[in-house]
């Protein structure tokens, strides 16, 4: 189905949850509602599903106006971050609950039950209860549920949070292919930019109660609007430092100087806002393009096989992205080296000028 | 990872056993000892054998215990187990003065003290200055606990009913407020009806505790006798003597000890017996619905 916001707000005693936010979501496509924590994500799903209704403005289905309509009468399904089933029904009855409530004869819903089970791999349990299967098969068992109801609209609300990251790699991978049946508008909330990449789509990209942009999820990734949004769709956040643009360099304000590369050059010059993701930061000097920067650690932490490294350089902190596991004792010298081809400039109120080139020429989506 | 050998293990649970063994084990043992034996005053026992419990089992009279006993234990559980549910369901939920109040009042009754408890309605039930009594008066209708055995027996039943009630709404209301709130949304989502979600979603995450619940209103009530001593003294006639004070009767009204000890281990024995029953039919109720 097509779902229109228009406008809605959202508030919650004095507190604004959701600014005036407008979104269409087209039929068949999968959304990523990215965003923080507190940023909104499930206040808007709540919005979209009808469980509340939004302080102003309207919700449309299908250009059908169902704004304060009651869930039970919306054609929806939902997947939560806690792993929701009927705890007294075994895995097969769970899948089976929608469709019996549709009145679906009961050679179709053992049909449907089965093949949607195989489809989620959690055949051989339907007759086991959800507390006797693992967590990751539990939340596969939820998804099955919703999956089934062939609703026109299905909101999964982080529905890897939960699981431990090797299940959560696994189910990712898998959730793309099972949407990708393109009949069903699926919306995707999630906190994490990987995440997002992976599942693709289209993503609207969520601050503090604001949309801030939307669009195909790459392109977004690849041109964040803002500044805001390229922290938001960065992970670790996006290093920012205040820098001088002239016409032969970008100049940091440590006096770091970097050479300019082919999507900055011919901007006009003066003070603007670079910003570098962590991965463009490295400890190893992959070509002799990239400018060193020195610093002194301030913490070197280690996330799956990546050292994120947090070095104090200035009065700024960066973030450097390691490959590999290493220690980097508090306070040691390091140098990383930042690469000028992939920096992104900001104006200083935080507007994108120019993004890096990437491998498929995403410059035209920057209007 | 190896484990470890080591006798000194033994002290570590020397405590434990001292405090047991005192506490629990050496009384029952002192029963045990009394029930074969017939005692004529100190230093003059004669080692009798099972006598004692041929005699208790034989007892017309602790026929009749039981059966009310159990009768009433059962009528208990039925009415205070679906009330408590009930009143559960109802109240409110949050952090609001609303709640705070709610679970005040009811708590109130659990403070109050077993024989105080059956002076209230002693007093309550009076048919010259109670309240319930000489309402029943004033609309005509015959009520008086002391000569009827039907009204005493019911009286005693409205009592444990408003005592305890209380005990099971919360332990359920505990049970409720552990839901997540995902879980309704996910109903309502699904369109399910209230009554599938109290069967469904509700009632088994209540299990838990409503195990509790039932195992301790059912030994409690199993087991009660404060307040029926208080409120009618087991009469009129027999009709509201349940085991425990049949028992006291027995030991403290007879001195006959021997057969009050092989009638307190049946009768602990019962307890022990009803009370697995209930916990393995609850325990495996849920699992009933795998088909």
């Amino acid at each position: 189905m097509t779902v229109t916001l228009d406008g809605v707000t959202q508030k919650v005693g004095a507190e604004q949850h959701l600014h005036p936010l407008s979104l269409e979501l087209q039929p068949g496509t999968f959304n990523v509602l990215l965003g923080r924590t507190l940023a909104g994500k499930t206040t808007l799903m709540r919005l979209m599903a009808g469980l509340d209704a939004p302080a102003s403005g309207r919700v449309y289905e299908n250009g059908k106006d169902v704004t304060g309509a009651s869930v039970r009468s919306r054609d929806i399904a939902m997947v939560y971050q806690q792993f929701i089933n009927y705890p007294a029904m075994t895995v097969f009855e769970n899948i089976a609950s929608p469709l019996r409530r549709q009145g679906k004869p009961a050679a179709e819903i053992d049909r449907k039950v089965r093949g949607t089970a195989a489809m989620l791999r959690i055949d051989p349990y339907l007759d086991r209860l959800p507390a006797e299967l693992s967590g990751g098969q539990q939340q596969r068992c939820a998804i099955a549920r919703a999956l089934v109801k062939g609703a026109g609209l299905l909101l999964l609300d982080e529905p890897l949070v939960n699981l431990d990251y090797k299940l959560r790699e696994e189910l990712r991978a898998e959730l793309r292919d099972i949407f990708a049946d393109g009949k069903t508008t699926v919306v995707y909330a999630t906190t994490e930019p990987q995440e997002a990449l992976t599942l693709g789509g289209s993503v609207a990209v969520l601050h503090e109660g604001r949309l801030l942009q939307t669009g195909p999820t790459a392109a977004v990734f690849h041109a964040p609007a803002t500044e805001e949004c390229a922290d938001v769709f960065s992970d670790p956040p996006m290093n920012v430092v205040e820098a001088i643009l002239t016409n032969d360099r970008v100049a940091l304000a440590d006096g770091t100087n970097l050479p300019l590369s082919a999507h900055d050059r011919n901007l006009p010059a003066g003070p603007c806002r670079v910003g570098i993701r962590a991965n463009h930061l490295t400890v190893l000097r992959r070509s002799d393009r990239l400018v060193p920067i020195r610093g002194r650690v301030e913490l070197s932490e280690i996330s799956g096989s990546e050292t994120y490294i947090h070095l104090r350089h200035g009065n700024t902190t960066l973030i450097a992205r390691e490959d590999g596991v290493h220690t980097h004792p508090i306070g040691s010298e390091i140098q990383v080296y930042a690469d000028p081809d992939r920096v992104f400039v900001f104006s200083t109120d935080g507007r994108l000028v120019a993004a890096p080139h990437g491998r498929r020429g995403l410059l035209r989506n920057i209007a | 990872m190896d484990k470890v050998q080591d006798n000194r293990a033994w002290f570590l649970i020397i405590p434990v056993f001292v405090i047991v063994a005192f506490s629990a084990i050496l009384p029952l043992m002192t029963v045990v000892n009394y029930s074969v034996q017939e005692i004529f005053g100190p230093g003059q026992t004669f080692f009798v054998g099972t006598e004692w419990f041929q005699a208790v089992l034989a007892d017309e009279r602790l026929h009749d215990a039981l059966v009310r006993q159990i009768v009433y234990s059962l009528a208990v559980l039925a009415i205070e187990i679906p009330l408590g549910i009930v009143i559960a369901l109802g109240m409110p939920g949050g952090r609001s003065a609303r709640t705070s109040l709610t679970l005040v009042l009811l708590a109130l009754p659990l403070l109050i003290p077993f024989n105080v408890v059956g002076t209230i309605w002693q007093i309550f039930g009076r048919g010259d200055i109670g309240l319930a009594g000489a309402t029943f008066r004033a609309l005509g209708i015959n009520y008086n606990y002391t000569s009827n055995s039907i009204d005493a027996w019911v009286t005693v039943l409205v009592m444990d009913v408003w005592h305890w009630t209380s005990l099971v709404a919360l332990l359920c209301y505990a049970g409720l407020q552990s839901i997540p709130p995902a879980f309704y949304q996910a109903a309502k989502i699904d369109g399910a009806s209230k009554w599938a979600v109290f069967r469904y979603i509700q009632l088994p995450k209540m299990r838990g505790v409503l195990v509790i619940a039932v195992l301790l209103r059912f030994m409690d009530s199993f087991m009660i006798y404060t307040e029926p001593f208080v409120l009618t003294g087991g009469g009129p006639g027999n009709s509201t003597t349940f085991l425990s004070q049949y028992l006291t009767q027995m030991a403290v009204g007879q001195f006959d000890i021997g057969k009050a000890a092989a009638f307190s281990i049946i009768y602990f024995l019962i307890v022990l017996l009803f009370s697995f029953v209930f916990y393995t039919v609850i325990t495996h109720t849920g699992e009933g619905d795998k088909q």
